[in-house]
């Protein structure tokens, strides 16, 4: 707990530092006020920025509302990576993943007709299964003839994102009536219930029960990992897998294993997207969060409470930028700059230390990912 | 003795492996290649030489070719010729498959080479970057971030000065942000991962920033003229050859040059081997007197100074300017081609003609009609590169110690 505590606060450091480089971003770039020289202008934009990232993202329900939709995929892919790294494998995978399991929930969500209670649980897991086998093959061939998940991956991404927009195109998947791929929605039943459902029916309030669904998932994660077999033969293998082999352990199905279970994940966040906050699928459902979730993990150094700590401060950071840039002419990019840094400085607490005169042990933080493997 | 057998086991299966995907192109070749009868026309030459190339007989012979070759492979193997063989193989796979596709139609071959080769730039240099700084025991996963920064400051650069500054600037952006993977990987000791993959994402975040809030403004920021192709004297008058090769852009001269002189001196020179050992047994090399640490300092600089120029081939190589996330993943693929050539200039070299070749296929291909849906086509290059990967290269070796910080002792 105490460990924690330290954490969390050189995250909140260095969250503090990111925001002051933000705002020497801010005000350097703002060519109009540089060319007349007139600094009180760029000054008060970097305070309008900054109230509304911040009010964006946890002033009143619909900022928290907006940050718990932000947050939910990024948690679930971001799980989706941090299981691998802790079997040793890289998976860059996420995005295609996160299609395949988008698919085969949108795929439960629109062609059964049952109700709620058992709809969406069943979507969900189809979800789960579709990014399940879909992360498999990259465990599967890196099992049985070594080739490298960072490029089985990065190849299924493509490949998923073609088959995604065939499937959109056929009679079975897509909307009557439009000719670009767009899906059919999915039955009322089978979307994820509305987690501020109860105000009133406020359709702006877009976060879901997919959310829990993470939250699970994480609680899941933290139960494999610390308290099952195959969670410690998973770490072994991921901190040495020729010690973990040498002690009779199979390293070639945990690395299967991980990956179905890294599939698993994503595929979830693929569901919950569908389900929660599109009702259909497109092409651009799974958009960047397959590689911001890397962040996620690295930041989050792949635990269980990392990943969710920092899928929070991911998802706050995006509700907020959107915001942001619909109030002050500062972009939303600007947020992935933060996020750079975020995991840069946090990464790096000697930095920090020296920047905020701290004077207290370091948590050691150890390899997150140990070379390239064999 | 023990290991011996171990590898050599590893080396039968793979053997098979390899084996069976021959006969896996065979069964595509015979099964799919041959059902469409009809010529196919590629042109050879601008000036319209072509080849016909009778599709259905041409997928006959070659199915058979290929069930030849796995025979051959899983009876006795092709010892030292096998990547010959196979990248042969894979050629005539590529030929039969374009033979199907364009199958009553013509297409110009050697426009899709052309394109093939200059699409190699970025993912070939950017591989070199990756290769710099792993063989000397640095996880290079910045090569994106390097590459998008490059092909920003590149593009800022020439359209206020001239190319030549354009692409330095780009040079130096590369080695700034190579410098920052030194100091936190090398210095701080900070997870090389880790570093690696928020400079991607700084990179991302600061050059779409920019553009939005800067470039957009003042469009005469980002407008240039890209440089135009240079024909080589002589060279350039090798029929289909010459026109492929030696009508390119400088970036394409110039990432030829650094693939050969990387291999000259990674193999051939004293700072080689010095690297390699760094890249190794670095305590071995410590012990014998290299300077582990300047080492890996230099050469993530020289990393990053070739990835950079990798980037400017986007603004100053094509298409005169600089727009969001114009790398689209690229240093992913030049990764990919390090490991995909086991971490050998020339492997990443082959690997970076292998994925661009399926980019130039995938903006070709769209067009024709098979009767298979388009989408299939489309994903038909990552299928083969997926099945190359599996089947043919299998497990590749990184260098030992990449990823490990250096304690000076």
């Amino acid at each position: 707990m105490k460990d924690l505590l330290k954490s969390l606060r050189y995250t909140l450091l260095a969250l503090v530092a990111s925001l002051l480089v933000g705002a020497i971003i801010i005000v350097i770039t703002d060519v109009d006020a540089l060319k007349s020289g007139d600094f009180g202008k760029a000054f008060s934009t970097v305070f309008n920025a900054y109230k509304s990232l911040f009010q964006g993202s946890f002033w009143g329900v619909r900022s928290i509302s907006n940050t718990i939709a932000g947050t939910t995929p990024l948690l679930l892919s971001g799980l989706a990576v941090s299981i691998a790294f802790k079997g040793g494998l890289f998976n860059i995978g996420a995005t295609g993943q996160m299609l395949a399991g988008g698919m085969t929930s949108l795929w439960v969500g629109f062609a059964f007709d049952g109700p709620g209670w058992l709809q969406v649980p069943l979507a969900v897991a189809a979800g789960a299964i579709g990014g399940a086998i879909f992360g498999g093959i990259a465990g599967l061939l890196k099992a049985r003839t070594g080739a490298h998940e960072v490029i089985t991956t990065i190849m299924l991404n493509s490949i998923a994102s073609f088959l995604v927009l065939w499937l959109l195109k056929t009679t079975l998947f897509q909307r009557e009536g439009r000719p670009d791929p767009i899906s059919k929605p999915i039955s009322e039943a089978s979307r994820l219930p509305r987690l501020f459902g109860f105000l009133d029916g406020r359709v702006d309030l877009v976060a879901h029960a997919g959310f829990i669904v993470a939250l699970l998932a994480t609680l899941f994660y933290w139960w494999l990992l610390k308290r099952t077999t195959v969670g410690f033969e998973l770490r072994a293998t991921g901190l040495n897998s020729d010690a973990a082999k040498y002690a009779g352990m199979k390293t070639k199905s945990l690395m299967v294993i991980a990956m179905l279970f890294a599939g698993g994940f994503a595929g979830m966040a693929g569901a919950t997207e569908v389900l929660g906050t599109y009702g259909y699928a497109s092409t651009s459902l799974a958009g960047n969060i397959g590689f911001d979730a890397i962040a996620v993990a690295l930041l989050g150094q792949s635990s269980p409470i990392g990943t969710l700590v920092s899928a929070l401060l991911f998802g706050a950071l995006q509700a907020g930028g959107r915001s942001m840039q619909a109030n002050t002419d500062v972009p939303v990019d600007l947020i992935i700059v933060l996020r750079a840094l975020i995991v840069m400085f946090v990464a790096a607490p000697l930095l920090v230390k020296a920047m905020f005169r701290v004077k207290s042990q370091v948590v050691s933080q150890g390899q997150t990912f140990r070379g390239w493997g064999g | 003795m023990n290991t011996e057998l171990l590898v050599s086991a590893e080396q039968k299966k793979h053997a098979r492996n390899v084996g069976f995907g021959y006969l896996g192109l065979a069964v595509i070749t015979l099964a799919v290649f041959s059902r469409r009868p009809g010529d196919a026309g590629f042109k050879l030459t601008e000036s319209g030489t072509s080849l016909t190339l009778p599709a259905q007989q041409f997928a006959w012979i070659f199915g058979i070719v290929f069930v030849a070759l796995a025979a051959a492979q899983l009876l006795r193997g092709f010892g030292k010729l096998s990547s010959v063989v196979l990248s042969l193989a894979t050629a005539v796979f590529v030929l039969s498959f374009l033979s199907w596709a364009t199958a009553g139609e013509s297409f110009s071959l050697v426009g899709m080479l052309q394109d093939t080769v200059s699409r190699s730039v970025p993912i070939t240099l950017g591989a070199l970057g990756g290769i710099l700084c792993e063989r000397s025991g640095v996880i290079n996963i910045a090569i994106e971030g390097m590459l998008l920064a490059g092909a920003f400051t590149g593009a800022v650069g020439a359209s206020l000065t001239n190319l030549w500054f354009g692409t330095i600037i780009a040079m130096l952006t590369g080695v700034f942000l190579a410098w920052i993977l030194a100091v936190f990987s090398i210095k701080y000791r900070v997870d090389q991962v880790i570093v690696g993959f928020a400079i991607n994402f700084f990179a991302l975040g600061i050059t779409s920033f920019l553009s939005f809030r800067v470039l957009v403004p003042n469009p005469d920021y980002n407008s240039l003229v890209p440089v135009m192709p240079i024909s080589v004297p002589l060279l350039s008058k090798i029929p289909f050859i010459g026109q492929i090769f030696f009508v390119q852009t400088i970036f394409v001269y110039f990432s030829f040059a650094a693939v050969a002189f990387l291999t000259w001196a990674m193999y051939r020179t004293r700072w080689g081997l010095r690297t390699r050992a760094a890249g190794e047994y670095p305590k071995a090399a410590g012990t014998l007197g290299v300077d582990v640490i300047k080492l890996r300092y230099r050469n993530l600089m020289i990393a990053g100074a070739v990835a950079g120029i990798g980037g400017a081939w986007w603004p100053i190589g094509t298409v005169g300017r600089f727009d969001q996330n114009i790398t689209g993943g690229r240093g992913f693929i030049a990764l990919a081609a390090v490991i995909f050539g086991r971490w050998h200039p020339v492997g990443a070299f082959s690997g970076a003609m292998v994925f661009a070749l399926a980019e130039a296929v995938r903006l070709k291909i769209g067009n024709f009609d098979t009767g298979i849906p388009s989408e299939f086509l489309l994903m038909a290059p990552y299928l083969v590169t997926l099945v190359v990967v599996a089947g043919f290269v299998g497990a590749s070796r990184a260098p030992k110690a990449a990823g490990q910080p250096y304690d000076e002792q």
